[in-house]
């Protein structure tokens, strides 16, 4: 007898040492990576190692990367930063990124994540790490800690929502509008802490940077994944990155049977229009042109959702030769020093600049709200994940959010607006 | 304080969606517990923190705890001395960070009919909890798996990985 399964439950099986497992059973996975950062990682994890007596249960397995209180803003950040490297070196961790980018970016970037694992993050945005084809899911350093003591953790494997979407999305459209309109349509908890699998035409026909996008905002859907199959887009990606064909070999068995079990979603990428989400929630969702009288102070271009060298890219290709409209702030704060230096190569960084941004940190920034955050009274356009009241400064600060496209474009005008009249 | 039973808990209500960044505000995630303590839930009633008292339990709406993955947002609740939380769903990132720090988190669809400053128990038929309202209302809830149940018991995910070790 056949077992036809879903993505999720062959990765979750693999991982489980077990032929196939069945939605809806509690099963203990072997964790083939642990990644967590400056403020969910060292500080937490290391009191709580201590009491228990025990040590990291595979160090080759962990990845540690200082994203959210670098640079230090104030003496109680440039502790956490210390201990945080302190404990690294104490605990001799192989893999340890410091200051060069955010988490779910320099991950990938250092070849990390292959299809098939099976990981956690100590971050509720890791799902981003089913773009590789991997099942990787956020969770808090509690749970992280009984990951570093067993190397393992339990999981109840979830039933698929498949996002099917046909047609190819419009130039100045993408993969965060396609991520917005999908929240605003199914709610920040639709996906029910089950898993969401990304697939069709225009899908495939996206890059690395921008299926990315998609896995990680499957966390403001309320996914434990988001996954996407692997092809021949991320087995070049990955080769180009230095990924041996040893370490590829089998990732074409990591797909959805025709014939398993899932909800099926249907969407027509060729016709949608740049979103919005409008305070204070990312499911708050309707198109660009219902927000042309909104007038942003600040532009913001930051975040592992919205940062990434395509999306710096995106928004050179609308602000190229011109400057943002008096009264706006632009700010950039590139994922990763890797992107950053290769958009640097490309003129990109220098078109941001001549348009009027201020660069800042490869960091969290001010999306994580840890440290330096927005002003009182500002009206925000941002490329990141979350707008929820308070999160990136006071209650008083609203933040709209859209693509790179759509933030690029809304700087140049003044006021919120579609990129695709810029771009035509 | 046995942790499956309580009785005469009383109700704070707040409303659907209410956010980890609102539990555990950003800004002072640098801090401990009693700092984040301090700040709970400001931004949605700001009379929550100062007056909320050990054993009163926290009724809310629909997707309690969407958001990051800051365990301070379910340790915080416990911190302040929550006997538990009562909500018709919860983020699943919430929901796993509450049982590994004992925070009690009960699935009751019917959680928008207990009102503000009410007065409820909670009772369990085996694995399922019922909470009762002083009316004798019984508000049925989702079963809870009894690994999740052995973290409450045990006060959380380290204590219990602590006992195995001394057992």
């Amino acid at each position: 007898m056949t077992h036809p399964q879903t993505l999720a439950q062959k990765l979750i099986a693999r991982a489980a040492g077990r032929p196939h497992v069945a939605v809806g059973e509690v099963v203990t996975c072997d964790v083939d990576l642990a990644m967590f950062h400056d403020s969910s990682g060292p500080r937490r994890l290391k009191p709580m190692l201590g009491e228990l007596g025990a040590d990291i249960w595979d160090k080759n397995k962990v990845v540690l990367v200082l994203d959210h209180y670098v640079p230090a803003q104030d003496a109680d950040a440039q502790k956490i930063i210390q201990i945080t490297r302190d404990t690294a070196k104490q605990w001799q961790l192989p893999h340890v990124i410091d200051s060069e980018g955010i988490c779910h970016v320099v991950l990938p970037e250092r070849g990390h994540l292959k299809p098939g694992m099976f990981c956690v993050g100590g971050d509720s945005h890791s799902p981003t790490g089913g773009a590789f084809g991997c099942y990787m899911f956020g969770i808090g350093a509690t749970e992280m800690l009984g990951v570093c003591v067993t190397g393992q953790i339990w999981v109840q494997v979830p039933r698929t929502l498949r996002m099917h979407w046909s047609g190819r999305l419009q130039h100045g459209v993408s993969a965060k509008d396609m991520m917005l309109h999908m929240i605003g349509r199914f709610g920040m908890n639709g996906g029910q802490y089950q898993a969401v699998e990304f697939s069709g035409s225009a899908v495939h026909a996206l890059s690395m940077a921008e299926r990315m996008t998609l896995s990680n905002m499957s966390a403001e859907m309320g996914a434990q994944a988001g996954l996407i199959a692997a092809d021949a887009t991320t087995l070049n990606h990955l080769r180009s990155i230095g990924v041996s064909p040893e370490q590829l070999e089998g990732a074409g068995q990591w797909f959805t049977d025709d014939d398993a079990e899932f909800e099926q979603h249907l969407f027509d990428a060729s016709r949608l229009s740049p979103q919005v989400a409008a305070p204070h929630s990312p499911a708050n969702t309707r198109d660009v042109a219902d927000f042309s009288d909104i007038q942003p102070t600040i532009a913001y271009i930051g975040a592992c959702t919205g940062a990434k060298l395509e999306d710096l890219r995106a928004a050179a290709s609308v602000l190229k030769g011109q400057r943002v409209a008096a009264g706006v702030q632009l700010m950039v704060a590139p994922a990763s020093a890797r992107e950053q230096a290769q958009a640097t190569q490309e003129g990109v960084m220098q078109i941001l600049q001549d348009a009027g941004a201020t660069i800042l940190p490869n960091s969290c920034g001010a999306c994580a709200g840890y440290g330096a955050t927005f002003p009182e009274g500002a009206t925000v356009i941002s490329s990141t994940a979350r707008n929820f009241k308070g999160r990136m400064g006071p209650a008083s600060v609203n933040v709209y959010l859209a693509s790179p496209y759509t933030v690029a474009a809304s700087a140049l005008r003044g006021r919120i607006s579609d990129a695709r009249e810029v771009l035509a | 304080m046995n942790p499956r039973n309580f009785s005469n808990a009383r109700v704070w209500r707040v409303g659907a969606d209410v956010d980890t960044d609102a539990l555990a505000p950003g800004a002072y995630m640098k801090h401990g517990l009693e700092v984040i303590g301090w700040h709970c839930l400001e931004a949605v009633r700001s009379d929550f923190a100062s007056g909320v008292r050990e054993g009163d339990v926290l009724v809310a709406g629909a997707n309690f705890g969407i958001g990051s993955s800051r365990e301070q947002a379910a340790g915080v609740l416990r911190h302040l001395g929550l006997a538990a939380v009562i909500a018709p769903s919860y983020s699943g990132l919430y929901f796993r960070n509450a049982f590994n720090l004992g925070l009690l988190l009960l699935t009751c669809p019917e959680a928008d009919k207990i009102q503000e400053g009410e007065r409820v128990a909670l009772h369990f038929e085996g694995d399922t909890p019922q909470v009762i309202r002083v009316n004798g209302e019984r508000l049925a809830c989702a079963a809870i798996p009894g690994f999740l149940m052995d973290m409450v018991d045990a006060g959380g995910l380290l204590p219990l990985l602590k006992n195995r070790k001394q057992g």
